[in-house]
């Protein structure tokens, strides 16, 4: 079983090396993260925090809008192109079965999504350094950011494959691919500022709030980088927003949402007939 | 069950199998067997099931009626994938591996060791282009890679769909090649085509598809004499005596000089004695049998019993 799957994650990932994945997700990475770094150097003095602290909480909002889009880029053609080119019917006269072949894309696709994050954050957290000094906490908020957002893009991943599997055709599946991601990063969030504006500061605010908030993925990935180290949180002015919700339901959502998406892309690549 | 076809050595047993897409039936009552080392030809105009068919044979698509058996495992198990290979209809394989990565991928999910690949690229005549980008190959050489992962881990039943579309004669001559060395170390190979010709020697029987429906399964020669086609006798008659020899012969004047008359095979001796006794009339005879395409037509156009 091992053998098959990193079988098809080595020849993903050299796909994904020959056709410049790699280089322009990580370039994409390392430029927004350098110009957000360094553009957000303003208030450091103010708040009495160093560059790195400033630059986490800028490159965790950059993360909420760039992460899942480059995992989903990644994903949606996954399924659905393979089975427009005839690949997966030849791939699936294999003894490999398809649940392999899922796990297998994913391990490559993260391996991809890794190595931009990490590159990524890693040279912006580094030039933060030199230029403003850096902190045994705010490198911790660094690591933190670093491997949240690949979990972040692992749920992604996985709805991508999902959506792949449901649509028609590869184009079908970027339609969908990118409803998806402004559903997630930009109308969520503005459907959540609606009710709170309208409720007033009722139940709603105090109890539903926080869990809805964290109901989603992108949200949770935002709270427990922003409210988890506290100079983070007062860097980003998110300090008390999401008081009262507990770790563990931003923990379960952050893990709960790639492993319960992947079941069902498991599922929905079942009826997939190549 | 499978104590039963190895007894049979069937290979490949198909009862009755439907298949139903949309509201239209594409495969209908279909049953066919295939035993190890024969080689057995699938032929049928465009639409007729041919894909369908090898498709649902991997466990591909759902079978909507009978049964597939694959020496005695139901379609797509694991133990029939390990057996079983397959030639896609157009064959698409990632335009950035190379042929050699392709293959080896292809090895490794077939628990094959990788290092049986260049060998294999070599049979099939791509070893120079091993290294290169698949994207860089011609439509023939993306073929010949699909015969070579065909002939990955020696499967005990292969499944040709239109092998020798967009290959040269030598290759198809070398393609052919390869299918008798498969059937001669008892592979069961079942071919999909539409070029006739190619497959006359090729093959030991020959089964024709004509609108989901099999509407023959037989070796050529007895496809030949079930059908009883007429041959065509073509006369060439001497300066002025046309006239005489049609009125004489009966038959199609065709134009100035020809008559054209059609027999039955036992017939054929007859009417040659009276094209002779016509002595000097007669300039020219030709005999033609019906051609393998006259045969297909028969069978796969609907002549036959409707
Ligand atoms: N996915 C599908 N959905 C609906 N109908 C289909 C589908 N695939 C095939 N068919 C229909 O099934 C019939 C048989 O198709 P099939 O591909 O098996 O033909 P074929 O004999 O392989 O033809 P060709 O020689 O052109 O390759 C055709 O009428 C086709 O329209
Ligand atoms: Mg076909």
């Amino acid at each position: 079983m091992m053998r098959r799957i990193f079988a098809i994650a080595g020849a993903e990932l050299r796909i994904a090396l020959r056709n410049r994945w790699i280089l322009i997700a990580t370039s994409l990475m390392v430029l927004f993260s350098l110009a957000l770094t360094f553009s957000g150097s303003a208030p450091t003095g103010a708040l009495g925090v160093d560059l790195l602290t400033v630059s986490v909480a800028s490159m965790t909002t950059l993360s909420v809008y760039l992460v899942p889009l480059l995992a989903l880029l990644m994903s949606f053609d996954a399924i659905a192109g393979e089975v427009e080119r005839g690949a997966l019917a030849l791939v699936l006269t294999y003894p490999v079965s398809r649940g392999e072949l899922l796990v297998g894309k994913l391990v490559s696709h993260l391996v991809v999504l890794s190595l931009a994050v990490f590159l990524g954050f890693g040279i912006a957290g580094l030039a933060a350094w030199l230029a403003g000094g850096a902190s045994g906490e705010s490198l911790a908020a660094l690591l933190r950011l670093c491997w949240s957002a690949v979990v972040l893009g692992a749920s992604f991943l996985a709805i991508g494959y999902a959506l792949s599997s449901v649509a028609r055709s590869s184009s079908a599946a970027a339609g969908l691919a990118i409803g998806v991601w402004i559903l997630f990063v930009v109308l969520y969030d503005l459907g959540l500022l609606g009710a709170l504006v309208y409720d007033g500061g009722g139940f709603f605010t105090r109890k539903l709030f926080p869990l809805l908030l964290a109901a989603n993925p992108a949200d949770a990935f935002r709270i427990f980088n922003l409210s988890g180290a506290g100079k983070v949180a007062l860097a980003s002015g998110l300090a008390g927003a999401t008081t009262g919700l507990p770790t563990w339901a931003v923990l379960i959502s952050m893990f709960g949402w790639p492993l319960a998406v992947l079941a069902l892309a498991r599922l929905a690549l079942k009826r997939v007939e190549p | 069950m499978a104590a039963a076809a190895e007894s049979k050595g069937d290979m490949l047993d198909v009862r009755n199998v439907v298949k139903r897409q949309g509201t239209r039936e594409t495969v209908k009552d279909v049953s066919l067997s295939l035993r190890a080392g024969e080689r057995l030809a699938l032929l049928g105009h465009n639409g007729a099931g041919k894909t369908t068919l090898i498709r649902m044979i991997l466990g591909l698509t759902r079978i909507d009626g009978g049964s597939i058996s694959v020496f005695g495992n139901r379609p797509g198990d694991g133990k029939a994938r390990r057996i079983t290979s397959y030639l896609p209809e157009s064959v698409v394989f990632h335009k950035s591996l190379s042929g050699l990565e392709q293959l080896a991928l292809f090895a490794r999910l077939a628990g094959q060791p990788v290092d049986e690949c260049m060998p294999l690229l070599e049979r099939v005549g791509l070893s120079d282009a091993a290294h290169r980008r698949v994207g860089t190959y011609s439509k023939g050489m993306r073929q010949r890679l699909g015969l070579a992962q065909v002939l990955l881990g020696r499967p005990r039943l292969a499944l040709l769909d239109e092998p020798t579309s967009g290959l040269d004669p030598i290759s198809r001559h070398d393609f052919y090649g390869i299918v008798d060395d498969m059937a001669a170390q008892g592979t069961a190979v079942l071919v999909s085509s539409h070029a006739l010709t190619e497959l006359e020697a090729r093959t030991d029987r020959i089964a024709i598809l004509r609108a989901g429906r099999l509407v023959a399964m037989d070796s050529l020669e007895n496809l030949r004499r079930r059908a009883g086609l007429p041959i065509q006798i073509r006369v060439k008659a001497a300066e002025g005596h046309a006239a005489e020899v049609a009125g004489s012969l009966g038959g199609n004047r065709m134009n100035g000089c020809r008559v054209e008359l059609s027999c039955l095979a036992d017939q054929k001796m007859a009417r040659l004695k009276a094209i002779t006794a016509l002595g000097d009339a007669v300039a020219d005879v030709d005999v033609v049998p019906p051609s393998l395409e006259d045969l297909y037509r028969y069978y796969a156009a609907g002549e036959a019993g409707s």
